[in-house]
C-alpha cells in the first residue's frame, strides 16, 4: 500500500511541477511541452490506480508474480513499441524523400518543412525504432542468459515508459522548432536531462539482472549491450553539456564552441552509430543468429578480439566527419588511420555472426528469418567496408557532403540496423505471445524481397547521385572556369531522388507486412500454408532458475 | 584466451570488472582526440575582425537552428580550389570561435553559406525565403513566407547574451544591459546607432526585411545571412612574399 501511496504521490507531484512550469513558460514550445508532461503524469496515476489491486492489498500486499517465468511485460511492450515506431520512422522518411523530388510537399507550413521533419525522421528511426528494439531485446536476452528474472520490476517499467515519454517530447519538439541543431542529439536540455535519468535507470535494471544471474558467464551478447549503455551515457552527458537561458524556457547554448563544438559533436554522432547502432544491435546478432539457426557462436576467440577492438577504435573515428574542415589536421588523421583500422573489427564481427551458420548453410534457404539475418550481416560487412574508404581524406574530399553519406548510412540502417531488428521480432513474438508460431512465414519472405529490393534501389541511386554531385561541383571547362551553377547540380538530382523515394516506398511496404503478420500472430491466428523451417522452441525449456543457489564465486 | 598473465575468463564472471574494463577503453579514444583542442593554441588562431554577434543576428542565427536550416547548408568552406572559387576563402577555425552551437553542416543539399553575406541584395533574400522558387527555379528549398509576418520578442535578448557571456563569449555588461536596444538600433536608420557601433563595431543596419512596420523574425535572419563570413577582410592579408 505504502509503495502505491508512494507512486501515485510522486506522480502527481511531478503533474503538479510541470503545471507550474506550463504557466510561467518562457515560451510557447516549452509550455506545450509541459502540458504533454502533466497529461502524462495524470495518465500514469489513472493507469496505476485504476489497475491497482486493493482487496489484494488488504491483505498484506499484491500476490508476486510468477517467479518460475521470465519478466516479459516490458519485452511485449517493447516489441509493439518498435514496430509502431518503426512504420512511424520509415513513413517520415518516405515523406522527407519526396519533399526533395517535390518540394510542394512542405506545404507552406512552418511544422512540415524538411528541416523541421528531418531530426524527426532521423530520430524516430535511430531512437524510437531501434531505442526500443534495444531496450526491448536487451531485457529479453538479459533474462535468457543470466537465467535470471529482471532485478527491480518496477524500474524496468518506467525504463519503458519514461523512454516513450523521452521519444514524444523530442519528436513533438522537433516539429514546434525546439532543437539544438546537434545531429542525432536534436532534443533540448530538459529532455536530455529526463533521457539521462531514464537511462541510468537502464543501466541499474542491465546490470543489476546479471549481477542475479545463475550462470557463471556473462555471454558475449551483454558485454555489448553493457558497452553500448556505458558509452552512450558518457556520449549523451558531455555532448549535451549546454547552458540553458531560462530554466522556464526551451532555449539552451552549447557549453562548447566552434572546433571544440565540432569534434564533441562528432565524436558523439559517430558513436551514436558505433554504439548504438552497431554494438548494441551486434548484441543481438550474437544472440538471435545462433538461435535462430541452432548452432553455437562460431568462434569464442573472436567475439573476446571482436568486443574489445571494437569499442577501442570506434570512439577514435568520430573526426573524419570534419576531413578538410578547420579541425586541425593532426585530429583529422587520427581520425582516419582509426576508421581504416576499425574495419578489421567490424568485419571479424562479421564473419563471426555469418559462420555461426556453418554446417546449417541449407537454412538460408529454407528459413526465411535466417536469410534476414544473413542479409543483415551481408548489409553490415558492406557498409563497414564502405565507411572506412569515404574515411580516406582523398575519397572524403569528393563524397563529404552529398548524397553518397546518406546511402551509407541507409545501407547500414535499412540493411543492417533494420533487417537484424525485424528478424529479432519474428523470432520473438512466437515466444512471447506463446503462438505456435507465425501467422505466417511466408509473408516473411515477402517482407525480406521487399526490403531488399527497396534497399538496393536506395543505395544505388545515392551512389549515382552522391558521385554525380561531387563530381559536377568540382568539374572544370576547356576554359578554367566552374562548369555548373549550383542550382543545376540540384536539378539533376531530381531522378535519383525519384528512385530513391521509389526505395523508400518498397521498404515500407515490407514493414507493413511485417505489421499485419505480427499483429494476427499477436491475435492468435495462423495462416494455411505450406510449412517452412523454422527454429525449435520449447517454452517450459524458457524459464528461469530459481533454486536459491547463488552466482558461483568470482 | 587465457595465458599465465591474464584470464579473460575473470573478466567474463565480474560485471563490475568488465564494466570498468569496457568504461576504461571507450573514454581513451576521445580524451586523445578532443581534450588537447581546448589547450593547444593552434587549434583557434585568433584572426582580426571576429567578433560576437549582434542581438539582431544572434536571434536570427536561432531561427536559423530553429528552422533546421543546417540540415541543407554547410558552413564550412574546404580548402579546394573550386570550393574556394564558388564559396570565397576557406573558412577559418576563427571564424566560428563564438559559434555556441557549430552550424558547419554535413550535407549540402543547398549550397554553403559560410560565406553567403552580401552576396545577394536584402529583397533578393526577403523573396528567396517567402518563395525559392520564384528566384531559383531549381531550387527544392522549403518556402518560410510565416517568418515575414511574425514579430520577433526581443525584450530577453539580454538573457542569452548573458548566458552565452557565461560560457566565454565576450559580451560584456554593457553589451549585455544594451542587448535589447542595440537589437532595435540595427534596424533603425533614422536612429541614433553609436552605442551599436561603439560595442560591435561596424555592423550593417538598415531594416533587412523591407518593412519599416514591424520588426519580424525575416528581419533578424537576413541580419545574419548578410554578415556570414564579411567579419575577416582577406583583402587585407596581402601576400608575404612578392611571386617570382
Amino acid at each position: 500500500m505504502e509503495t502505491l501511496t508512494m507512486k501515485v504521490g510522486s506522480l502527481l507531484l511531478v503533474a503538479f511541477l510541470a503545471f507550474v512550469a506550463a504557466a510561467s513558460a518562457a515560451d510557447s514550445g516549452f509550455a506545450v511541452h509541459m502540458w504533454i508532461v502533466v497529461a502524462a503524469a495524470l495518465l500514469a496515476t489513472f493507469v496505476i490506480a485504476n489497475k491497482a489491486d486493493f482487496a489484494a492489498l488488504a491483505r498484506g500486499g499484491a500476490p508476486k508474480p510468477d517467479q518460475s517465468r521470465y519478466d516479459d511485460d516490458p519485452v511485449r511492450w517493447g516489441v509493439i513499441a518498435t514496430v509502431f515506431w518503426g512504420m512511424a520512422g520509415f513513413l517520415a522518411g518516405l515523406y522527407i524523400a519526396l519533399q526533395l523530388a517535390f518540394p510542394v510537399l512542405n506545404l507552406n507550413l512552418e511544422y512540415t518543412t524538411f528541416g523541421r521533419l528531418r531530426p524527426l525522421h532521423t530520430s524516430a528511426v535511430i531512437f524510437a525504432f531501434g531505442g526500443n528494439a534495444l531496450i526491448a531485446t536487451s531485457f529479453y536476452i538479459v533474462q535468457r542468459t543470466c537465467r535470471a528474472r529482471l532485478a527491480f520490476p518496477g524500474l524496468a517499467r518506467f525504463v519503458f515508459w519514461g523512454y516513450q515519454l523521452f521519444i514524444v517530447l523530442a519528436a513533438t519538439g522537433y516539429l514546434l522548432g525546439i532543437t539544438q541543431s546537434r545531429e542525432y542529439a536534436e532534443p533540448e536540455w530538459y529532455v536530455d536531462l529526463w533521457l539521462t535519468i531514464v537511462w541510468v535507470a537502464y543501466a541499474i535494471v542491465f546490470i543489476g539482472t546479471i549481477a542475479k544471474r545463475k550462470e557463471p558467464h556473462i555471454y558475449v551478447a551483454n558485454w555489448f549491450f553493457l558497452a553500448f549503455i556505458l558509452t552512450i551515457a558518457m556520449l549523451h552527458i558531455v555532448n549535451n553539456l549546454a547552458v540553458p537561458v531560462s530554466f522556464m524556457g526551451s532555449k539552451s547554448y552549447s557549453a562548447f564552441a566552434g572546433v571544440q563544438d565540432a569534434l564533441t559533436q562528432w565524436w558523439y554522432g559517430h558513436n551514436a552509430v558505433g554504439f548504438f547502432l552497431t554494438a548494441g544491435f551486434l548484441a543481438m546478432m550474437y544472440y538471435f543468429v545462433p538461435k535462430q539457426a541452432e548452432r553455437p557462436v562460431y568462434s569464442y576467440r573472436l567475439s573476446i578480439i571482436h568486443f574489445w577492438s571494437l569499442i577501442f577504435l570506434y570512439i577514435w573515428a568520430g573526426p573524419h566527419h570534419l576531413h578538410y574542415t578547420a579541425l586541425p589536421d593532426w585530429a583529422q588523421t587520427l581520425g582516419m588511420v582509426f576508421s581504416i583500422m576499425l574495419w578489421m573489427p567490424s568485419w571479424g564481427g562479421m564473419i563471426n555472426g555469418l559462420m555461426t551458420l556453418n554446417g546449417a548453410w541449407d537454412k538460408i534457404r529454407t528459413d526465411p528469418i535466417i536469410r534476414m539475418m544473413v542479409m543483415a550481416l551481408a548489409f553490415y560487412g558492406m557498409s563497414t567496408f564502405e565507411g572506412p574508404m569515404m574515411s580516406i581524406k582523398a575519397v572524403n574530399s569528393l563524397s563529404h557532403y552529398t548524397d553518397w553519406t546518406i546511402g551509407h548510412v541507409h545501407s547500414g540502417a535499412l540493411g543492417w540496423n533494420g533487417m537484424i531488428t525485424f528478424a529479432a521480432i519474428y523470432y520473438l513474438v512466437p515466444r512471447l505471445w506463446a503462438r505456435e508460431r507465425l501467422y505466417s512465414l511466408r509473408m516473411v519472405n515477402w517482407h525480406f524481397w521487399l526490403a531488399t529490393v527497396g534497399i538496393v534501389l536506395y543505395a544505388a541511386s545515392m551512389w549515382v547521385a552522391g558521385i554525380m554531385q561531387g563530381l559536377m561541383w568540382r568539374e572544370y571547362g576547356a576554359d578554367g572556369y566552374l562548369v555548373y551553377a549550383f542550382s543545376e547540380v540540384t536539378a539533376a538530382m531530381h531522378p535519383m531522388y525519384l528512385i530513391r523515394a521509389t526505395g523508400g516506398l518498397l521498404y515500407l511496404a515490407g514493414a507493413i507486412v511485417m505489421t499485419y503478420n505480427v499483429w494476427q500472430t499477436i491475435a492468435g491466428r495462423s495462416r494455411t500454408e505450406k510449412p517452412m523451417s523454422d527454429a525449435a522452441f520449447d517454452p517450459e525449456a524458457d524459464r528461469p532458475i530459481v533454486s536459491p543457489q547463488t552466482v558461483p564465486a568470482e | 584466451m587465457a595465458s599465465r598473465f591474464f584470464d579473460h575468463k575473470k573478466l567474463e564472471r565480474n560485471v563490475t570488472l568488465l564494466a570498468i574494463g569496457a568504461f576504461i577503453t571507450v573514454a581513451i579514444g576521445g580524451i586523445v582526440e578532443i581534450a588537447p583542442l581546448f589547450y593547444i593554441d593552434s587549434t583557434v588562431e585568433e584572426v582580426e575582425g571576429v567578433r560576437p554577434y549582434t542581438p539582431l543576428e544572434l536571434a536570427g542565427r536561432n531561427v536559423y537552428i530553429r528552422e533546421g536550416c543546417y540540415t541543407c547548408h554547410s558552413q564550412m568552406v574546404r580548402p579546394f580550389r573550386d570550393e574556394v572559387e564558388r564559396y570565397g576563402h576557406y573558412s577559418l577555425a576563427a571564424e566560428s570561435m563564438y559559434d555556441h552551437p557549430f552550424q558547419w553542416g554535413s550535407k549540402r543539399t543547398g549550397p554553403d553559406l559560410a560565406r553567403v553575406g552580401g552576396r545577394y541584395s536584402d529583397e533578393w533574400h526577403v523573396q528567396h525565403l517567402t518563395d525559392p522558387r520564384s528566384v531559383v527555379p531549381e531550387s527544392i528549398m522549403p518556402p518560410y513566407a510565416f517568418l515575414a509576418t511574425r514579430e520577433i520578442d526581443f525584450e530577453d535578448i539580454d538573457g542569452d547574451l548573458g548566458a552565452l557571456s557565461s560560457i566565454g563569449v565576450p559580451y560584456d555588461e554593457t553589451m549585455i544591459e544594451n542587448a535589447a536596444a542595440d537589437f532595435a538600433a540595427q534596424v533603425d536608420i533614422f536612429g541614433d546607432a553609436s552605442g551599436l557601433r561603439e560595442r560591435y563595431g561596424d555592423v550593417q543596419i538598415r531594416d533587412f526585411d523591407g518593412n519599416p512596420a514591424m520588426l519580424t523574425e525575416m528581419d533578424a535572419l537576413i541580419a545574419y545571412l548578410q554578415m556570414l563570413g564579411t567579419l575577416v577582410d582577406f583583402e587585407a592579408a596581402a601576400a608575404q612574399e612578392e611571386a617570382r
